[in-house]
């Protein structure tokens, strides 16, 4: 594999809660470009983890790189700079209450300066049609929408000013097979499309499988292996051999897994 | 392309083969003078347009392209060239997710349709009113049915509440009306020292204290407190499913839920009502004893000789009524909740209002009933 530039880099992460340790000694790369999934037994920091490197939770100890900056130490301006250029979609979209979707897509547009409100008002029509959400789900409140499409318009604010990286947090918790399917082809459509390097949490294997070209799985405070689904499956520890030939991995992998 | 412009979108004109040169960034940040300057283009005379100098091309810019593309209204007409394989796959991704705009359904303006919306209205508070002539069907059948199986009964929860709707409402129920009574003393004694009538003000305060106000302002702190307390509780447990819960399990909302809370109001209200009483009637003797020098023995004698026990009678017959409009609301309120947090606080405001707003009505009929019959 040729060198490929690192956009997040992790080193040395500790966050602890009082006297609980989730993290320890946590390295991580991820790669431009790629899709990767963080996955981990419950209480093993995923959501923590992803708060971190989005700047929401700052680690007792360790450094934060994103896109070249230090995200623990930078200015004022640095941050703001950098946090245009990422994306976060909370577990249930995490919308504004008071905002109509497209309102919500707008926000973030607003710190554009001197952006036309009718051609903003477009671009998020545009971003509401991108995450394959109606035209007229515009116009609604997120109070009135599925679970599945608040996290869709939850996606489009994360996308409205075509981030590098976006943070996804368990994007098909709560989904039926058949949206989390459709979102797994979204978000792979998408990463494709636009250029995105995608952070996802998760624990849906069949997202990994059809996602996924690297996961990192979370284990014993840090991140314990990363690797293609394929080598996955060739790791010895008990609970990642657990996770990925469990029974509803191999519900999820039936190919590789047959004879196991 | 040198960094120092490369954030400046530049486009020259249609040359003789009809090219149009874009330069620099076309991203959100330049869109709105991208959009203008596309906009103004003659759009018949633009045979291509060559991104092939263009720096940066992000999901706005792309919009920007493709929308005049289709705006030409000849869709091959406009030839886009020299986009790299990533502007070319970004194009087509916005090309084949531009929304077409549906119209939302309009406000009809019509008579007919203001007609509509204000008969939809009126039938909707019908609905309310029939409502909540239902929720206290249920609360009276539940409660008789108590009294012939006094084991379904919650004891321990009315007492609770009888606590959490009366007890703890005391301070600030005696407060009020204490400063009620102040206030009416003061306000009365420069009233009515300008007639050398003084004296009248112990009756001033009686009547007013013990027929109205003392009655009504609890009622409306405890509307404020209590309805709202309600809706929150029962509210909550919807929300979460708890109700549908309880029904799964055999175990009846309007006995487990709305019956030890009204009732607790029904008894509560009442001594409520009447700790208001006196706390007015202490504060108004007191500041009529610091303001007029009434003594406080004088000030009881005028009150027993000069006011009707009559008065006290009228004012607390009220308290029950009034407990069962708020505690009525208050659950209804709760019942009416869905599943998310916004309809709680929504249901919670409109609970206090309509119950404070229905206490107030209720006042006003009972005035009426007892001017007619005289008392």
């Amino acid at each position: 594999m040729t060198e490929r530039e690192v956009v997040i880099k992790l080193r040395g992460i500790r966050n602890q809660f009082g006297r609980q340790v989730v993290h320890e000694d946590l390295d991580l790369d991820v790669y431009r470009g790629e899709i990767l999934g963080v996955v981990g037994g419950s209480g093993t920091g995923k959501s923590v983890l992803l708060r971190t490197i989005a700047g929401l939770q700052k680690p007792a100890a360790g450094s934060v790189e994103v896109l070249g900056t230090d995200v623990l130490n930078a200015d004022e301006d640095t941050r703001q700079k950098l946090e245009s250029r990422w994306g976060v979609m909370f577990q249930d979209g995490a919308l504004f209450s008071s905002l109509t979707v497209r309102e919500n897509v707008e926000v973030p547009m607003r710190a554009i300066p001197g952006l036309d409100p009718l051609i903003r008002r477009d671009l998020a029509d545009l971003k509401i049609s991108m995450v394959g959400l109606q035209y007229l789900a515009g116009d609604k409140y997120p109070s009135e929408l599925s679970g599945g499409m608040r996290k869709r318009a939850g996606l489009a604010r994360a996308l409205a000013l075509d981030p590098d990286i976006v943070f996804l947090d368990e994007p098909t918790a709560g989904l039926d097979p058949i949206g989390a399917a459709a979102f797994d082809q979204l978000i792979r459509g998408l990463s494709h499309s636009l250029g995105l390097t995608v952070f996802l949490v998760t624990h849906d294997l069949d997202t990994l499988h059809a996602t996924c070209d690297r996961i990192a799985v979370l284990a014993e405070r840090k991140v314990l292996v990363t690797g293609s689904m394929a080598d996955m499956l060739e790791v010895d520890h008990p609970w990642v051999h657990e996770y990925f030939h469990g029974p509803r991995a191999r519900a999820a992998v039936p190919d590789k897994t047959k004879g196991d | 392309m040198t960094g120092a412009d490369a954030g400046v979108f530049g486009l020259q004109p249609a040359d003789d083969t009809g090219t149009v040169h874009l330069s620099g960034a076309l991203t959100i940040q330049t869109v709105t003078t991208a959009r203008h300057q596309l906009q103004a283009l003659n759009a018949s005379a633009v045979q291509r347009l060559d991104l092939s100098s263009v720096t940066r091309l992000d999901t706005a810019g792309a919009w920007a392209l493709v929308t005049l593309t289709r705006r030409a209204g000849r869709l091959e007409g406009i030839e886009i060239a020299g986009a790299g394989t990533e502007a070319a796959s970004l194009l087509q991704t916005v090309e084949r997710a531009l929304p077409n705009p549906e119209t939302p359904p309009r406000h009809d303006g019509s008579f007919a349709a203001w007609l509509n919306r204000f008969g939809q209205r009126v039938y909707s508070g019908l609905m309310f009113l029939r409502a909540l002539t239902a929720y206290l069907g249920i609360f009276l059948h539940r409660l008789a049915r108590a009294l012939r199986h006094p084991s379904e009964f919650k004891l321990t929860s009315l007492v609770h509440h009888c606590e959490e709707v009366g007890l703890k409402a005391v301070p600030i129920v005696a407060l009020m009306a204490f400063l009620i009574g102040v206030v009416l003393a003061f306000q009365g004694s420069t009233q009515l020292r300008q007639f050398g009538a003084e004296v009248f003000v112990v009756d001033l305060i009686a009547i007013s204290i013990l027929r109205e106000l003392g009655i009504l302002l609890t009622a409306i702190i405890v509307a404020g407190r209590t309805a709202s307390a309600f809706t929150a509780a029962i509210g909550s447990m919807k929300m979460r499913e708890e109700i549908d819960a309880m029904r799964t399990l055999g175990l009846d909302p309007g006995m487990n839920l709305f019956v030890p809370r009204i009732l607790a109001l029904f008894i509560m209200l009442p001594i409520l009502g009447l700790i208001a009483n006196l706390a007015g009637l202490f504060g108004g003797a007191l500041m009529a004893w610091i303001d007029l020098g009434i003594s406080p023995a004088m000030f009881s004698t005028r009150l027993v000789e000069g006011t009707a026990v009559s008065h006290v009678f009228v004012g607390l017959v009220k308290a029950p009524i009034f407990a069962l409009i708020i505690g009525v609301v208050g659950c209804h309120a709760g019942m009416q909740v869905q599943s998310n947090a916004e309809s709680l606080g929504r249901m919670t405001s409109n609970a206090v209002v309509t119950a404070i707003f229905a206490v107030i009505v209720a006042d006003a009929v009972f005035s009426i009933f007892f001017a007619r019959i005289g008392i």
